[in-house]
């Protein structure tokens, strides 16, 4: 029965990825296109060459360090969808340092950058982190507006303070030469680089923060019964302010793989959203490191195999990963369907829920 | 005179901006009361303001274009509902995905019928509002307050959000009263997106709610979830986006215009000020967010 219930869990995720892509594809046949064709043209493009593969590795590498900030918020029960500003913040705040300081030589200069990103992400996630815990503010929306404002002030910050006057595009001046990271040769042009393994770094590093670390233990206690966790003397406010912070910096990390590997300059909206992809990278991966870095593969294959739709299709585009994403976390999220049906066939029982939001 | 005439339009440029923001935030209540969240209304808005522009290009009618919004929120709503009420999902994973549901939609199908993913045909002015939004808003923010206090079906959906046991006991089903309110709170929701396609603009463009479905929410909780204080906070979120168009390309200090950019942060600046100064102890609808399971 044990095992059952564990293939059941590994299934499931499984089961709503393949029922929410097969919905998706139905839609496309409203557009007149052929599903089958679709798809055909979405594993093409996201496997096809090698160059390919590197392209979806490397959208995959953001999804991997967002996912891991949702999905670290999650375990303490705070909804992180504030990503996409605090990635954007921690880039500009890479681009700045390596056009502030260009002749760092390389090992120090990425390490430097990297370090930067991360701290300015943090402080951009512990912004909402601080409002929740010290002003009772629910973090989802100030995680939005916050999202705007990060938009704007990365927007004035390009077009005042950094502007590359060279070029029309709104972009910042390149950052020096010792900051690229070495690109990954196996995947051809495609600009893989090291950062893959910082991401993977990262996922390891949350796991054993969360699953073999005192302070770990604590965020999971608030995450999963906060009234108790206060019994037994953690400072809810403090560990959330705290994993609003990590999470924030987590995010900021998405520019070792976009400034410092590469752009190597901030270009304004070069996130086609991986901050928000994030959110269905961890829904999917259970909230796990190990499941994000899964997942973000997938939506990493996702985005890249939608991005030919606009030139391969006539009337599919990209958006089609938008709702693809959609689907799948709808499909994910109906647990309640899951165990209605298992109930109903095996006999399971049911999970109460007691869990209270207000919003 | 010249100071009084500024007043008086920047007072009436506040009650027009204000208005998607007071449907979505009437939508949003009735919803809530009744004990679900309801992170959706972005999304609701979005389709809303899709199908508004999408209808009234097609049947020359800025109120047959209203009509089509509110029934289309009303449509994505039962999606929603059936999620989160008959199947008991989280109701903010949901809603999140509610919202990019209707952010990867919109454009595909706009795609479809215009060939182009990032805005509808733009409408000429006689097809399209001019200032009966603003008192249909005001309208239904009363007829909210009516409906809320005054009705038995306003109790029910209080008692749905306050004390589910209380109302099954009664005899009352739970979830069909929570259906019924998130159906018609998507529909104004789905108004409150027209309202910005055919009223305040004279197309649709791609995500061009830019997060009011969320400022429409944090009015909400600004406004304790009562109608009449709600009504007020989207007024004060519409003013701060009243004046942010009209301090662009004001000096304020130096002989530089203050950057546009700061400008546009205002109104999200604002919501956020407000949310973690003012709202002191509010209290949500007991069973908010709770699934109802007898």
């Amino acid at each position: 029965m044990i095992f059952f219930k564990k293939m059941i869990y590994f299934l499931k995720p499984l089961f709503s990825v393949v029922l929410g892509l097969g919905l998706g594809l139905v839609i496309t046949k409203i557009a007149g296109e052929d599903p089958w064709n679709v798809l055909q043209i979405l594993l093409k493009s996201a496997f096809g060459s090698r160059y390919d593969i590197g392209m979806t590795l490397f959208y995959s590498i953001p999804l991997v360090f967002t996912g891991l900030s949702v999905a670290l918020a999650f375990q303490a029960k705070l909804f992180n969808i504030g990503a996409e500003g605090q990635l954007a913040m921690g880039s500009i705040a890479a681009a700045a340092f390596g056009i502030y300081f260009p002749n760092i030589p390389f090992p120090v200069a990425p390490i430097l950058a990297s370090i930067c990103a991360f701290l300015v992400g943090a402080v951009w996630g512990a912004i909402p982190g601080w409002l929740r815990a010290r002003r009772g503010s629910h973090e989802v929306i100030n995680t939005i507006m916050l999202n705007f404002i990060a938009s704007g002030l990365t927007s004035w910050m390009t077009l005042y303070l950094f502007r590359n006057l060279d070029s029309q595009n709104p972009e910042t001046k390149a950052v020096g030469a010792g900051y690229w990271m070495p690109h990954l040769k196996i995947f051809g042009e495609s600009p893989v680089s090291f950062s893959i393994f910082i991401a993977l770094f990262a996922a390891f590093c949350v796991w054993f923060f969360l699953w073999k670390t005192a302070l770990g233990y604590e965020i999971r206690a608030v995450g999963q019964n906060e009234s108790a966790a206060r019994t037994v003397g953690i400072d809810s406010a403090k560990i959330r302010i705290l994993v609003m912070a990590v999470a924030g910096g987590l995010s900021g990390l998405v520019a070792t793989n976009e400034i410092l590997a590469h752009a190597g300059r901030f270009r304004l909206g070069f996130s086609p959203g991986y901050g928000f992809m994030g959110i269905a990278v961890a829904l999917l991966g259970r909230n796990k490191p190990g499941g994000v870095v899964l997942a973000a593969l997938l939506f990493g294959a996702l985005h890249k195999g939608t991005s030919d739709l606009d030139l391969e299709t006539e009337n599919v585009t990209r958006d089609l990963s938008q709702i693809l994403q959609a689907l799948i976390i709808l499909c994910v999220s109906a647990e309640g369907l899951w165990s209605f049906l298992l109930e109903s066939s095996f006999g399971f029982k049911k999970k109460k829920k007691s869990e209270i939001r207000t919003l | 005179m010249e100071v009084f005439m500024w007043i008086v339009q920047l007072m009436a440029s506040t009650c027009r901006v204000s208005t998607p923001l007071l449907f979505a935030a009437m939508g949003g209540m009735m919803s809530e009361r009744s004990g679900v969240v309801n992170i959706a209304l972005e999304g609701l808005m979005l389709l809303g303001a899709f199908v508004a522009a999408a209808a009234t290009d097609f049947t020359h009618s800025p109120v047959l274009g209203a009509f089509a919004a509110f029934m289309a929120g009303l449509i994505f709503s039962i999606f929603y509902a059936f999620f989160v009420i008959e199947i008991g999902s989280d109701q903010i994973v949901a809603g999140t995905a509610m919202n990019m549901l209707a952010l990867g939609l919109t454009p595909f199908f706009s795609k479809i019928l215009y060939g182009s993913s990032t805005s509808t045909p733009s409408l000429p002015i006689e097809f399209r509002f001019q200032y009966a939004p603003v008192w249909i808003a005001f309208g239904v923010v009363v007829l909210c307050w009516v409906w809320i206090v005054k009705t038995p079906f306003g109790l029910w959906v209080q008692f749905a959000g306050e004390h589910p046991e209380a109302l099954d006991c009664a005899g009352v089903c739970v979830k069909r009263v929570r259906w019924m309110a998130v159906l018609v709170g998507g529909g104004l929701a789905g108004l409150g997106g027209a309202s910005l396609s055919i009223f305040l603009s004279s197309s649709f463009s791609r995500n061009m709610t830019a997060g009011r479905g969320f400022m429409a929410l944090a009015a909400l909780i600004f406004g304790k979830w009562k109608p009449i204080p709600a009504a007020l906070a989207c007024l004060l979120f519409g003013f701060s986006d009243a004046i942010q168009i009209r301090l662009q390309s004001v000096v304020l200090w130096g002989n530089e215009p203050v950057p546009v950019q700061f400008i546009q942060i205002l109104p999200y600046f604002v919501t956020i000020l407000v949310l973690a100064g003012f709202v002191g102890q509010a209290r949500a609808p007991q069973a908010l967010g709770i699934p109802f399971v007898k």
